[in-house]
């Protein structure tokens, strides 16, 4: 089997990595609806979503690889890193490793990630990185499209029958634990505010509170109250699920390296 | 469609996308969706998604009025042997060139 390759601690690299694994993580999570979503024009929406976070991820993570080259460690390019990275390695956001779920949890999750994504994206687009403002500048559009999209649905679903409200109210009872992690500042985020790298994405808190609670209040919802827990997948310290996420998706490249269409 | 039928079945939209500007929109296909604001994000996922377009148009199926295809005789057919209205028989100058 190929071995797991040693990634940078460099702080830059880290952030990097925070932003294409959660890219990457939800764009298999999306690509699970691909042949079961309820109606064939949204199975093409999703996987088309999917294919967009694949994008970014695949352009995030090229430039991380090079950067650890420039930090003085060893470069990866972007499949070393998406396939050859154990657990521990990935820095994305726990949210997005969690299961599908139904629809109505994928449009909610869609529609914090997306909101999210935008506002990053939107800061980065002014990043002293130019590959990295170079990203953000095509994928702001993306994320754009995909917060409408989820937006909508969760408008339609909250504000919709008595099923589709139950089952929106479960999915944000279930998955707005998880945000909380987002915004929770460390030292990678100081590293890449004072190198004007991107924002610390603590500062997109308020931003994304006052644009998530905007769709929330429309769709007849109400925002649940904090709780203390914290999730720590930035860290690299996972829930159960990602290490089926990763078993899927590796093992092809693990067994047979380097192994091509 | 009754409004029983819409809330049992999506209703069916015709699309029409415009691949460039100057150009005309051309139909391209048909969707199900609840809305006309879901139609169109519908329509861009399914028929924009190669480039195809730079706009797109939505309009329910059951606001289009068609020909009846039992009428095809008697409208269409008389046309076939009117030659003479084709702009062949004219000489153009040379400076039109697309006709």
């Amino acid at each position: 089997m190929q071995a797991s390759i040693t990634v940078s601690r460099d702080p830059s690299v880290q952030y990097l990595l925070r932003i294409g694994d959660t890219c990457l993580i939800l764009a298999q999570r999306l690509a699970e609806w691909c042949g079961h979503a309820p109606i064939v024009e949204e199975d093409i929406a999703l996987s088309n979503m999917a294919l967009d976070l694949v994008g970014q991820a695949r352009a995030v993570l090229t430039r991380a690889g090079r950067l650890e080259a420039e930090r003085g460690g060893e470069p990866h390019d972007e499949d070393q890193l998406a396939f050859l990275r154990d657990e521990r390695d990935f820095r994305n956001i726990t949210l997005v490793e969690l299961p599908r779920g139904d629809f109505a949890a994928t449009m909610l999750r869609n529609l914090a990630i997306a909101i999210f994504l935008e506002l990053l994206w939107q800061r980065l687009e002014a990043s002293s990185d130019t590959e990295l403002a170079g990203i953000a500048g095509k994928a702001v559009k993306e994320a754009r499209y995909h917060r409408e999209h989820a937006a909508d649905w969760v408008v339609r679903l909250g504000d919709g029958t008595a099923e589709s409200k139950a089952r929106m109210v479960a999915a944000l009872d279930w998955l707005w634990p998880y945000v909380a992690e987002i915004f929770e500042g460390d030292g990678v985020d100081e590293q890449a505010a004072s190198d004007r790298m991107g924002p610390r994405w603590s500062d997109l808190r308020d931003e994304w509170r006052a644009r998530f609670a905007e769709v929330i209040v429309e769709a007849g919802l109400a925002l649940p109250a904090e709780r203390p827990f914290r999730s720590t997948g930035k860290n690299g310290r996972h829930s159960e699920h990602l290490g089926y996420i990763l078993a899927e998706m590796q093992h092809l490249q693990r067994a047979f390296p380097g192994g091509v269409w | 469609m009754s409004d029983a039928a819409v809330r049992n079945e999506w209703p069916l939209w015709e699309v029409f996308v415009r691949s460039k500007a100057g150009l005309d929109h051309k139909h391209c296909g048909s969707l199900h969706a609840t809305d006309p604001q879901m139609a169109i994000q519908l329509a861009r996922d399914v028929y924009t998604r190669r480039q195809e377009g730079t706009s797109i148009w939505v309009v329910r199926s059951d606001q289009i009025t068609a020909s009846d295809p039992g009428d095809k005789a008697a409208y269409f057919d008389p046309m076939a042997d009117k030659v003479y209205r084709h702009p062949t028989f004219y000489e153009l100058p040379k400076s039109l060139d697309h006709m």
